[in-house]
């Protein structure tokens, strides 16, 4: 966050008399009675409409927190409409009474922001509607995220470990910490006696046509999931039914949970890079270029990567966008029923994209291309000879066949055209990103909204589509994937020599105190970094803003009052990755 | 409107029906670029400008690896010392992201540290494959190997990998890495030499600090000189691979078909084969079994030191 933050925020600070208790470059503390005041009037008047990012912070022992302040919420807001640098709010809570007010009724994207916080960190979000534990079980004991919460297997609270140098036999983790020694229950727990909690019922939305006059069908619950509905992975749907249409949809996830946040605390800042490829597996570079510009906020003049770093971040994350889009069109109509040869058809450029990053950065899925300050290796006369000839010789022609083969289908377009709508008022109030809002005719794109790393170099649309349905969303990739090839060929043309890495290469990061977030437009949609450093070599808080859980708050809205074939349509639609969602 | 868009789909799947049977007919005798001929099977690439499919038949066609490729780490040790350079710094143990990397570090008769690993343990169930470690070696000790068929019947031992196993030449190095190899000779030349000019240095003129453009202006000499004798000390055989490896395409190198040096395999209880016969791959099943009997008596000498009894 720049100074211009703060400055600009300051006409907002007054207009709730004493909501605004404290203001810096790093955001606006708000007092947590005025709050919902406060974000109303941000909303209506001040045009930031867009909830971002919501997490907590655990200050536990940190310089000059208390236990008066322990907590702390954080919001970021952004305004659709204009673009540019968004508010931050912070809402400080004491140790004994971590309440906050939700923001659902104000931003309804904060739903499943709020569970998280809840989940994680134990902070009640009053006047929230479900409140729930959304990763982890009902039974769980604790809170993980709180800086007082240790893992089973814990060691030590920072990487590196001593055990590893210059004794370091080797030993499981299993026989080190026998299991039991380092497990608690909670209290009372019993696993003889235990009843699980009964299953969740989502919200039943009554259907207009429910009258005496209409056909007494019975109200059922189905779950959908958890084993791989429509190939996405691990994700399970409880969905009330009429009939066949949906009348109410809950979506559980968490069974890929590993808490990323806690892994990348315990992280150095360096080693949370090859982590982030494991988020959204498909689209790892964006996944690093996310992260290395969040940090590099804070290492100021060490973090300017050198002019063909740049190029080649760019190059790199626009050939994820291609691979993503792909994959993505693939199993959309792998979810419509047409089994494997759309997606083989469409992953074979892929094929050859992944080959160029396994020549880049050593592996194709889990890339670990980006480092602070730069990329790790450079590329040679021949990857540019061969990522030209796939640029400009083979990618069009074969978006063209895509083109001709899928988008004038009459199957497709029945499947999808009016499937899953979703309104641009929606999109934006339940914090959709990426192809999902500019499909509902929202051209809102980091790209240009924020322009981050050296995008605003190059010429290039946001495409966006007001069919707000699925096949709009179809079509948005499709215009995406083009105007990808474009940038692309402007960067390839472009490219400068030099070096590749500003400075000298070295495993120890120093970063700054202070906080940042950082945010790519990754191929699902806003990727943002949210990161606190303590001057250490360990960040203090990592958080994720991950695009396709966040999407996943539209799944509901876009399902109910279709059948129940429509709403695996809609979820192809939001194209989740459950590595991502779950972290 | 009326099924055209189907038909016109229709076209495009008939079209790379049709693509696929040309692709293969215009090339033969194969429709891949590149194709190396291995004991191992076929090392191919695929074409940018196919029509049609193209599947790899994996386990007899594979992937031509890039240099850059990384799988799980290994260990350098000089081919014609046999010495470590490995000096147990720790480096590799600390930058470890997922901390799968476990080194004693070597101790005189007197208890005092020596640069050198006693012991040496990745962790190949945890490691992520980042080549951190390769990368932030200071002594380029350790690199990251290719081989990526490391299946094995059971964690322990056979995903936890020990110096013996991790160990391997120099000359392996050089084969799997010919440019990176070239470029670290290259800077280890310059350094000798520039070592050398300091070690002359000294006897005519005291103040050292000035006379730093003269090495500089010297080091073309002394690297073409040192050139030809860096390689006919270590890798005399691997050369001709990297040269092969080069001339075909770039970095993008095959495993070395021809190395016949020391190759990483762990150590692992194998299924019961047939005595007789020849396996799917060529291999006879009796050098396999043989193969497999000596790999089961290493895994019991290693399941014996640490006291365990195995019943295989």
């Amino acid at each position: 966050m720049t100074d211009a933050v703060a400055e600009q925020s300051l006409p907002f600070a007054n207009a709730v008399p004493g909501a605004v208790l404290a203001a810096d470059a790093a955001g606006m503390v708000v007092d947590r009675k005025k709050l919902i005041e406060f974000a109303l009037h941000l909303r209506n008047h001040a045009g930031f409409d867009y909830l971002s990012s919501l997490t907590a912070v655990d200050y536990l022992g940190f310089e000059g927190r208390t236990a008066a302040d322990r907590f702390e919420v954080v919001y970021h807001l952004f305004d659709t409409k204009k673009g540019g640098d968004g508010v931050v709010l912070k809402v400080r809570l004491p140790e004994n009474d971590p309440q906050a007010p939700s923001l659902v009724r104000v931003y309804p994207g904060a739903d499943l922001q709020e569970r998280e916080a809840y989940d994680l960190f134990g902070i009640t979000f009053t006047g929230h509607p479900r409140l729930r534990r959304i990763f982890l079980w009902d039974g769980f004991h604790g809170h993980p995220m709180r800086k007082d919460w240790k893992e089973a297997y814990y060691e030590e609270e920072h990487k590196p470990f001593g055990s590893r140098w210059p004794v370091g036999n080797h030993k499981w983790a299993e026989d080190r910490v026998p299991w039991g020694d380092n497990v608690s229950f909670p209290k009372g727990w019993d696993p003889a006696t235990f009843q699980p909690a009964p299953p969740p019922l989502p919200t039943i939305h009554e259907p207009p046509w429910a009258d005496e006059n209409h056909i007494a069908t019975e109200r059922i619950i189905i779950n959908m999931g958890p084993q791989h509905p429509s190939t996405h992975g691990v994700f399970r749907m409880i969905v009330a039914l009429d009939g066949e249409t949906v009348v109410g949809l809950e979506p559980e996830c968490g069974y890929l949970h590993r808490n990323h946040e806690k892994i990348g605390e315990r992280n150095t800042w360096l080693g949370n890079i090859p982590f982030t490829d494991r988020l959204d597996y498909l689209s790892s570079m964006s996944n690093n270029l996310g992260y290395v510009l969040a940090v590099e906020q804070l290492m100021g003049d060490k973090g300017k990567p050198p002019e063909r770093a740049e190029y080649l971040r760019v190059i790199m994350a626009e050939m994820t966008r291609i691979a993503n889009h792909t994959w993505a069109i693939g199993f959309l109509l792998n979810d419509l029923g047409a089994f494997f040869t759309p997606a083989l058809y469409n992953i074979e450029e892929r094929e050859l994209l992944l080959d160029l990053f396994e020549a880049a950065a050593g592996s194709r899925m889990m890339c670990n291309y980006m480092r602070f300050g730069g990329v790790v290796r450079d590329v040679d006369e021949d990857w540019l000879t061969r990522a030209r000839d796939i640029i400009f010789n083979r990618l069009e022609r074969k978006i063209d066949e895509f083109d001709t083969y899928l988008t004038g289908n009459e199957i497709l377009m029945a499947r999808c055209v009016g499937v899953g709508y979703l309104s641009a008022a929606d999109a934006i109030a339940l914090s959709a990103c990426g192809p999902q809002l500019r499909g509902s005719g929202v051209a809102y794109d980091l790209r240009r909204a924020r322009p981050y790393s050296i995008y605003d170099r190059f010429k290039f649309d946001v495409i966006s589509d007001d069919g707000c349905d699925v096949y709009a969303r179809y079509k948005v990739r499709l215009g995406e994937i083009r105007e990808s090839i474009k940038i692309l060929k402007q960067a390839l043309d472009d490219l400068p020599g030099g070096p590749i890495f500003n400075g000298k290469p070295g495993y120890v990061t120093r970063v700054e105190k202070g906080e940042a977030y950082g945010a790519v437009e990754g191929p699902k949609g806003e990727l943002g970094f949210y990161v606190v450093s303590d001057g250490s070599d360990n960040p203090w808080r990592y958080h994720v803003r991950a695009p396709s859980y966040i999407n996943l708050n539209t799944l509901g809205p876009m399902s109910i009052g279709y059948k129940i074939a429509d709403a695996i349509v809609a979820l192809g639609g939001i194209d989740i990755v459950l590595g991502e969602t779950d972290r | 409107m009326f099924g055209t868009g189907i038909l016109k789909g229709l076209g495009v799947t008939l079209r790379r029906a049709a693509g696929t049977f040309i692709d293969d007919f215009a090339r033969v005798p194969s429709r891949y670029t590149d194709v190396i001929e291995t004991a191992q099977g076929k090392l191919i690439r695929q074409p940018t400008d196919a029509k049609g499919l193209f599947t790899i038949q994996y386990p007899e066609e594979k992937r031509q690896m890039p240099e850059n490729f990384r799988y799980i780490p290994m260990l350098l040790y000089e081919e014609d010392t046999g010495e470590d350079r490995c000096t147990a710094c720790g480096i590799c143990a600390k930058v470890c992201p997922p901390q799968c990397i476990w080194i004693v570090r070597d101790q005189d008769e007197n208890g005092k540290p020596i640069t050198r690993p006693a012991a040496f343990y990745i962790d190949a169930s945890i490691c992520m494959s980042c080549s951190f470690c390769a990368e932030y070696c200071p002594f380029d000790a350790i690199k990251m190997n290719h081989d990526y068929e490391l299946a094995t019947y059971d964690r322990y031992p056979g995903l936890i990998l020990n110096k013996a196993e991790l160990s391997v030449p120099t000359s392996y190095y050089a084969a799997l890495y010919p440019s990176a190899w070239a470029e670290e000779e290259r800077i280890r030349a310059e350094k000798e030499a520039k070592k050398a000019a300091r070690g002359k240095k000294p006897e005519p003129a005291a103040p050292a600090a000035k006379p730093a453009a003269k090495p500089a202006a010297a080091q073309p000499e002394p690297k073409a000189a040192a050139k030809p004798a860096a390689p006919a000390a270590a890798p005399a055989a691997p050369a001709a691979p990297a040269a092969k490896a080069k001339a075909k395409g770039g970095h993008w190198s095959p495993i070395p078909a021809d190395y016949s040096g020391e190759v990483i395999k762990s150590a692992l209880p194998l299924p019961p084969v047939p005595a007789e016969g020849v396996s799917a791959s060529g291999i006879s099943w009796s050098r396999i079994m043989a193969l497999r009997e000596k790999q089961l008596a290493s895994y019991r000498e290693r399941r014996k030191a640490e006291g365990k009894e195995v019943k295989l």
